[in-house]
């Protein structure tokens, strides 16, 4: 179990993470979403000690990472795949941590394979690609065969197949009973991986929910309606008190009544429906809700205005 | 491993260039920098100033290229005990170090008599100040590397720990030499370069015994390892 209590850390007069607290349980998957910028790999330094808090504390299966005994045995990290001394092969750098934390050498070996990495073993880790460095760090992670597992953009380049392989992995471990913490860009990928989100933005605490309680509760909810007759469909849903929307592929997003008042109106009208669905909101859809005021780094991605 | 092997290397070759040279000479320097000649200081010469910088470049690298590479985090990350981190380099970097300079040093003095034949003068290791002087350098070395790696877990940083040892080493003494010889001595003799010159026999004005000087340098050693750890541990990873 991690908690987090009133986290803070300023960096000069910018204050990167502010009075953040939330608790990880065991036994899920629980994804930690912000924006870029928005305190994310500094609370997770903070969990692990490396950083100190100027206020608040992190506690990691009751007490703070310093106080472990074997720290490897208990939490499992990946915070950053590249962090290895290029000129050691893969192999040599398990060993090296088996070896600061009381971990039997088979262990090693075991990892390996977990993780696929057995071809490039004795290769130096400088050579690795992205993707070969971030199953070096998941191995690193398992290797103490942790309670506490904390993942810091852990399919940041891995092909769709290692993605694929790394939320199995994932949902495997917080199924053994492990508390597993990861943060992420890819909304699609937390969706389908965890079952709790926490959301925080310019590092402040905005929302802590089951995926599903968080899809299903936002606003950006919307009904699918596809008609050959959609400006006439339209028009009468508008002065039906709707908010239509029309979208890039030709179909019209309905907000602001249900489907069945939609079917009621078409049919009233005679107007030939050719899709009614509901659409659940995406992931990335509450979290642009939620985080729209917090964005640390924002572009201007020019097509603001085209949705009326 | 590059740099010690470059160590050794630099030590055995200089000793044996300036003794060659030496000899190969004697016959026509003036009689009064043939009196002057000191054997044992020209065959360590190599070892001392060579093994210095090189040494010292070896200590920083111990620490600062896991700064570099952000391997510090993995470290500390499996070893939150921070003390004992820098302890465990300290050892085993200063073990190692102690072993190759005590290994170059005789092997550089040795080398370097055997080709100071007759009618060069040289010293054997039962000469007066010669087992002394290759004992103390293989010392001042290892101390010195330590330094080295003090102040790199304070600068953090390969150039810039690397330029702070260059200064401490090389550039002081050059500046403190332009001043007034009432100044100059009383500063320059506690100077690591001057310490370690002391140990092989070369001749400082007002200098310190060399034990002496010795345990200077060992104070200002402990002193920044001290300042070290205080920083390892306050500092974010």
């Amino acid at each position: 179990m991690i908690e987090a209590q009133h986290l803070t850390k300023r960096y000069g007069d910018r204050t990167a993470v502010d009075d953040l607290s939330f608790t990880v349980r065991p036994g899920i998957v629980t994804g930690f979403l912000g924006p870029n910028g928005s305190g994310k790999s500094t609370t997770m330094r903070m969990i692990m000690g490396l950083d100190y808090p100027n206020a608040g504390r992190a506690i990691v299966n009751g007490h703070s990472y310093h106080d472990l005994r074997w720290p490897l045995r208990e939490v499992g990290a990946l915070l950053e795949a590249k962090a290895i001394h290029p000129g050691r092969p893969a192999w040599a750098h398990l060993m090296m941590l088996a070896e600061t934390n009381g971990i039997p050498r088979g262990r090693v070996d075991e990892v390996i394979a977990m993780v696929g990495l057995e071809s490039a073993a004795s290769q130096r880790a400088g050579k690795f690609s992205l993707g070969m460095s971030q199953r070096l760090g998941i191995a690193a992670a398992l290797l103490g065969d942790p309670s506490v597992l904390i993942f810091d953009e852990p399919v940041n380049g891995l092909d769709p197949d290692g993605i694929r392989w790394a939320r199995l992995l994932l949902r495997r471990l917080a199924s053994e009973g492990r508390t597993v913490f990861v943060s992420s860009h890819l909304m699609s990928e937390m969706a389908l991986t965890a079952d709790e989100v926490i959301i925080i933005g310019r590092g402040r605490f905005l929302a802590q929910q089951p995926v599903a309680e968080m899809t299903s509760r936002s606003t950006a909810r919307f009904v699918r309606v596809r008609s050959p007759q959609l400006d006439l469909l339209r028009a009468a849903l508008d002065s039906g008190g709707a908010q239509t929307a029309l979208e890039d592929d030709g179909s019209l997003a309905v907000r602001g009544i249900d489907r069945a008042a939609i079917g009621d109106i078409a049919a009233r009208e005679g107007l030939v429906l050719h899709e009614l669905a509901s659409e659940k909101a995406s992931l990335e859809d509450v979290f642009m809700e939620l985080t729209n005021k917090e964005l640390e780094y924002s572009g201007s991605s020019g097509t603001e205005g085209n949705r009326q | 491993m590059w740099t010690l092997g470059s160590t050794v290397f630099v030590g055995l070759a200089v000793s044996a260039v300036v003794a060659g040279v030496t000899r190969a000479h004697w016959a026509t320097e003036p009689v009064s920098n043939r009196a002057a000649f000191d054997p044992v200081e020209t065959t360590l010469m190599g070892v001392y100033l060579g093994g210095a910088l090189l040494v010292g470049i070896l200590g920083i690298l111990v620490v600062s290229s896991e700064y570099g590479t952000g391997t510090i985090r993995a470290t500390l990350a499996a070893a939150p005990r921070r003390p004992m981190v820098l302890a465990a380099k300290v050892i085993v970097f200063g073990t190692v170090t102690l072993v190759v300079a005590e290994v170059t040093a005789f092997a550089g003095f040795l080398l370097g008599q055997a080709l100071l034949t007759s009618p060069a003068r040289h010293a054997t290791l039962s000469s007066p100040g010669a087992l002394r002087a290759v004992v103390g350098i293989g010392l001042f070395l290892c101390v010195v590397g330590l330094l080295a790696l003090g102040i790199a877990v304070v600068v953090r940083h390969s150039a810039g720990a690397i330029s702070t040892y260059v200064f401490v080493m090389l550039v002081l003494p050059i500046i403190v030499s332009g001043l007034p010889n009432s100044l100059q001595h009383p500063i320059e003799r506690l100077l690591p370069l001057s310490i370690g010159s002391v140990m092989i026999n070369n001749s400082v004005p007002d200098a310190f015994g060399p034990w002496t000087g010795f345990l200077i340098l060992c104070s200002y050693t402990a002193v920044i390892l001290a300042l070290s750890t205080v920083l390892l541990v306050r500092r974010d990873a």
